[in-house]
């Protein structure tokens, strides 16, 4: 039983989150009279946020790197929307092509600004600053002022879903959709979904059971069974439940396969790699870093170029959900990455956070910008709750730090 | 009224999982110097902080009588209020700010919120001939040694009005003069104004000559209180620290000495922020595998800078001269290449620059030496505990497992975490920069134990300390290092304190 009560002592601020996603989900699934877990909004709400969960990845690294943040990435999603717009729209180029010179141009950007950080030491916030506006600038020079509309890949990747490989032969006995009158088409099923989600569970089963099995052979340390149990279950459900709410809609969203390869590989990098490691020992003590034979300017320009490149795959999903490359798209997107990444347990100092914290953050923002809308909220009042949401989860992480901190 | 003007009655105080201070009684008479001495982890920062206010009323279970009433203090300025002023290890100065307004900084003079300087002013020169510090009152505190910002900060518990003044290691970071010149001003100060002192230290013979009476904790218990109006011996109190006689500070060791690993010649190396100022003087060593070779020196003398310099011009600029590993020459441009080659430098600056304070232990450990753990390019962190129980085990880290973070350890065991990391990384020459600076005589004892273990591994041991006793106990032969020059070479067999000493002042008087 030791073993269960370290691992939830080791983990606690995880499950805190997760908690608090639930009762958020609970409470404006509540005040919106079930609307917000309407199949149609859950598959919208997904499109509508991959933005604040792709610009929180890459604002958790900035972060972890000593309490660094990047203003610039509002105003680099809508430099790489006017790109785009100038590239498919303007001069016709396959919107394959247009895609793929949009998000190096979000690169380069981050090259920029991660060279004046790392080697000329300025410091991040006024490096950034700098790109917020001229970032904005240029794009309002691309554009000049007008909206361009996109089309072809850039709307398949930001409303498109997978084709259903089998329409209309999901078994009966899971149509229960109708009964809870929560879909718009009734009896619709998508089996992609259904198929992939419990595909992806069992995977996840059979991997964890076959890594548990080969760390006990190699004699390393492994987590309890029980506990291991609740977690194979859990997640089984949630998965599927999931699966299944989106298969009542339109099926798998394409933007979906995007976050959760960009979560896969960025969990991988942070955990699992050298250049992750030294990010967080770099923000938990930069001088022991160092002596330690951190290249710390490398991490860092790494870093920020890493965060324009994301910001340039955030703007080709927002352009394409908006079919548009408009002047003043990404207004205040940094603040909702920034945010995120605080309510997802982020040190302020840095050192301390995770990818999955940035991930639940980001669900937490999308799912209070999405409940809030929905009962009609006045924007104003929007940007309050949000505001003071942040300064609570700051604020709650200080207090129980302080009450656990030792001598 | 009793005697005693503290009185500090079955003090427990617990952190989860921990039990800091337990059924701790700790009383002080007025006008005395009390000497509070104990290893690492055994009590004592915990128990000044109760006092302080620190850890507020509530916290701890116990009472505390100063002055002939209970106190609950809730915060420092409740105990200041009472007069119990505090000097921590770690000064708490502003440096961009004056003498004088650091002196009253958080008791400003003031007349309606508006600061008055000619009465700030005066009762600054005042406070600073008190404490004897001969410098202006406008002189910013960043431009002032250690010793006198320690000064400054005795000023400041002065201005005050305390009754009780608590000093946390006050000498640990200063030399021979200056910590002299502090003895002298407490026990003036204890003579002349009649103030209590409570010192807490781990040089003993600053302890028995100063202090009147000595109190020893151990494991957050107190063991016993001595009186020291007729001066004790050192090990009736290490006896006392330790819970047995230490009969050996230093391990019994017979050397085995092989052929030179490691040469540095002709090194030159200028300051990085004054081109034109040479700090390391055209420096020739040679260090053998299997020998452990002291740098002896005073402070400031560029023995850290020589050391840095050499690992991947960690320090400096202008940096010439050559390095042989094993007869071949080798060039280090950066610490990544100096770890590559099989250097190590442990840091003197074990709090800011030796460990990463929110990470466990296994992860400080294996920072330097990631690439042992890695397949392609996964971290196999399985590896990662197993590397840290081992350690955890072989050097005795007292914690409740590798899952700890090190911010959380005591001095001893933080530098069993730093020695660990290095040992790790499989360093052919290791570079060991006062490696036992702020640690307890028990666990010195095991960190000499370690550096004898890796020079029997053939390794080649630098070692940097200003201790002279530590250099004659444990190493084969040692430089002598002044201004950035070598300016002797002696077997340690032959060498003694008085013969280090005068071949300094000699070579300092010579130029």
């Amino acid at each position: 039983m030791d073993g269960i009560k370290e691992f939830i002592n080791r983990n606690l601020r995880q499950y805190g989150m997760i908690i608090a996603l639930v009762i958020i989900i609970v409470f404006f699934g509540f005040v919106t009279g079930g609307r917000l877990i309407w199949p149609r909004n859950v598959s919208m709400l997904v499109r509508q946020n991959a933005y604040v969960l792709i610009l929180a990845i890459g604002m958790m690294f900035c972060i972890l790197t000593g309490g660094n943040v990047d203003l610039s990435v509002g105003s680099l999603v809508a430099l790489v929307s006017a790109m785009s717009g100038l590239m498919a729209t303007t001069l016709g180029l396959p919107s394959g092509l247009a895609i793929l010179i949009s998000v190096l141009t979000g690169l380069l950007a981050g090259i920029w600004q991660g060279f004046w950080i790392a080697y000329v030491r300025v410091p991040p916030f006024i490096a950034t600053l700098s790109g917020m506006l001229v970032f904005r600038g240029i794009n309002n020079i691309i554009l000049n002022g007008q909206t361009l509309p996109l089309s072809g890949l850039y709307v398949t990747i930001g409303t498109g879903s997978v084709p259903d490989i089998a329409p209309n032969t999901a078994p009966d006995f899971l149509r229960i959709g109708d009964l809870l009158q929560l879909q718009n088409k009734p009896e619709y099923l998508n089996m992609t979904m259904l198929v992939t989600g419990l595909a992806l569970s069992i995977i996840y089963v059979l991997v964890v059971i076959f890594n548990r099995n080969s760390k006990k052979k190699r004699g390393y340390e492994v987590q309890p069974l029980s506990l291991v149990i609740v977690k194979i279950i859990s997640f089984f459900i949630v998965i599927n439940l999931f699966s299944y709410w989106l298969a009542m809609d339109d099926g798998l969203p394409i933007m979906l396969i995007l976050l959760a390869a960009l979560y896969a590989i960025y969990t991988f990098i942070a955990t699992k790699t050298i250049p992750g490691r030294h990010i967080y020992a770099m923000g938990g003590n930069i001088k022991a870093a160092e002596l330690s034979g951190v290249n710390t300017k490398k991490m860092m320009f790494l870093v920020y170029a890493n965060m324009g490149l994301l910001s340039g795959v955030a703007a080709v999903v927002t352009a394409g959900r908006l079919m548009a490359a408009s002047p003043n798209v990404g207004v205040s997107f940094e603040l909702d990455a920034i945010g995120a990444c605080f309510i997802g347990g982020a040190s302020a100092y840095g050192g301390v956070g995770t990818i999955w914290g940035a991930v639940v953050g980001a669900f937490i923002m999308g799912v209070m910008n999405n409940g809030m809308s929905i009962i009609g909220l006045n924007v104003f009042l929007q940007s309050v709750a949000k505001g003071l949401v942040v300064l609570l989860a700051v604020a709650f992480d200080m207090y129980s730090k302080s009450k656990s901190r030792l001598g | 009224m009793s005697e005693y003007i503290l009185e500090m009655n079955n003090i427990t105080k617990e952190f989860p999982g921990v039990i800091a201070l337990s059924d701790v009684t700790f009383q002080v008479k007025k006008g005395e110097i009390h000497a509070l001495v104990g290893e690492n982890g055994a009590g004592k920062s915990t128990l000044m902080n109760v006092l302080s206010g620190i850890y507020p009323y509530g916290s701890y279970s116990g009472e505390i009588i100063f002055k002939g009433a209970e106190c609950r203090f809730r915060n420092i300025r409740d105990s200041e209020a009472a007069g119990i002023a505090i000097i921590h290890q770690e000064l708490a100065l502003s440096p961009f700010m004056t003498i004088a307004e650091n002196i009253f900084l958080g008791n400003e003079r003031a007349r309606n919120g508006l600061i008055n300087w000619d009465e700030t002013n005066k009762e600054a020169a005042a406070l600073m001939k008190k404490v004897g510090l001969d410098e202006k009152h406008t002189t910013q505190v960043r431009n002032i040694g250690v010793g006198k910002q320690q000064l400054v900060e005795i000023a400041k518990a002065l201005s005050k009005n305390c009754e009780l003044l608590i000093l946390d290691e006050p000498t640990a970071a200063l030399n021979d003069d200056d910590s002299d010149h502090l003895l002298g001003l407490l026990q003036t100060l204890n003579k002349e104004h009649g103030l209590t002192c409570i010192l807490i230290s781990h040089k003993l013979h600053e302890v028995i000559k100063i202090a009147h009476s000595i109190t020893v904790l151990r494991d957050g218990k107190t063991i016993e209180t001595l009186d020291n109006t007729v001066p004790v011996s050192e090990g009736r109190i290490i006896k006392g620290m330790v819970g047995r006689e230490l009969t050996d500070r230093f391990p019994k060791h017979t050397p085995n000495i092989g052929e030179t690993g490691f040469e540095i010649r002709d090194w030159v190396v200028h300051d990085p922020l004054n081109e034109e100022r040479v700090v390391i003087h055209n420096v020739n060593m040679y260090f053998r595998k299997g020998e452990i070779v002291g740098l002896a020196g005073l402070m400031g003398a560029g023995r850290t800078e020589l050391a840095m310099s050499v690992f991947g011009r960690a320090y400096g600029r202008k940096i010439s001269g050559t390095l042989i590993k094993d007869g071949k020459e080798i060039t280090l441009n950066n610490i990544n290449q100096a770890i590559a080659n099989g250097i190590a430098y442990v840091t003197e600056d074990r709090k800011t620059a030796g460990l990463v304070h929110i990470q466990d232990i296994k992860r400080n450990i294996t920072l330097a030496n990631l690439k042992a753990i890695t397949r392609g390019i996964v971290i196999n962190e399985d590896e990662e505990i197993l590397v840290g129980k081992d350690y955890r085990k072989r050097f005795d880290i007292k914690s409740t497992s590798v899952f700890q973070k090190v911010g959380n350890l005591s001095g001893g065991n933080q530098q069993k975490v730093v020695l660990s990391k290095w040992i790790f990384a499989a360093p052919d020459v290791l570079i060991l920069d006062e490696p036992t600076r702020g640690i307890d005589v028990g666990a010195k004892y095991e960190i000499y134990k370690i550096i004898l273990q890796l020079a029997d591994a053939g390794k080649c041991i630098i070692m940097i300390s200003s201790e002279l006793p530590e250099i004659l106990g444990i190493t084969d032969r040692l430089y002598i290092i002044n201004e950035g020059r070598v300016v002797g070479e002696m077997k340690t067999s032959e060498a003694t304190q008085e013969d280090i000493m005068a071949t300094i002042i000699r070579s300092s008087a010579g130029r």
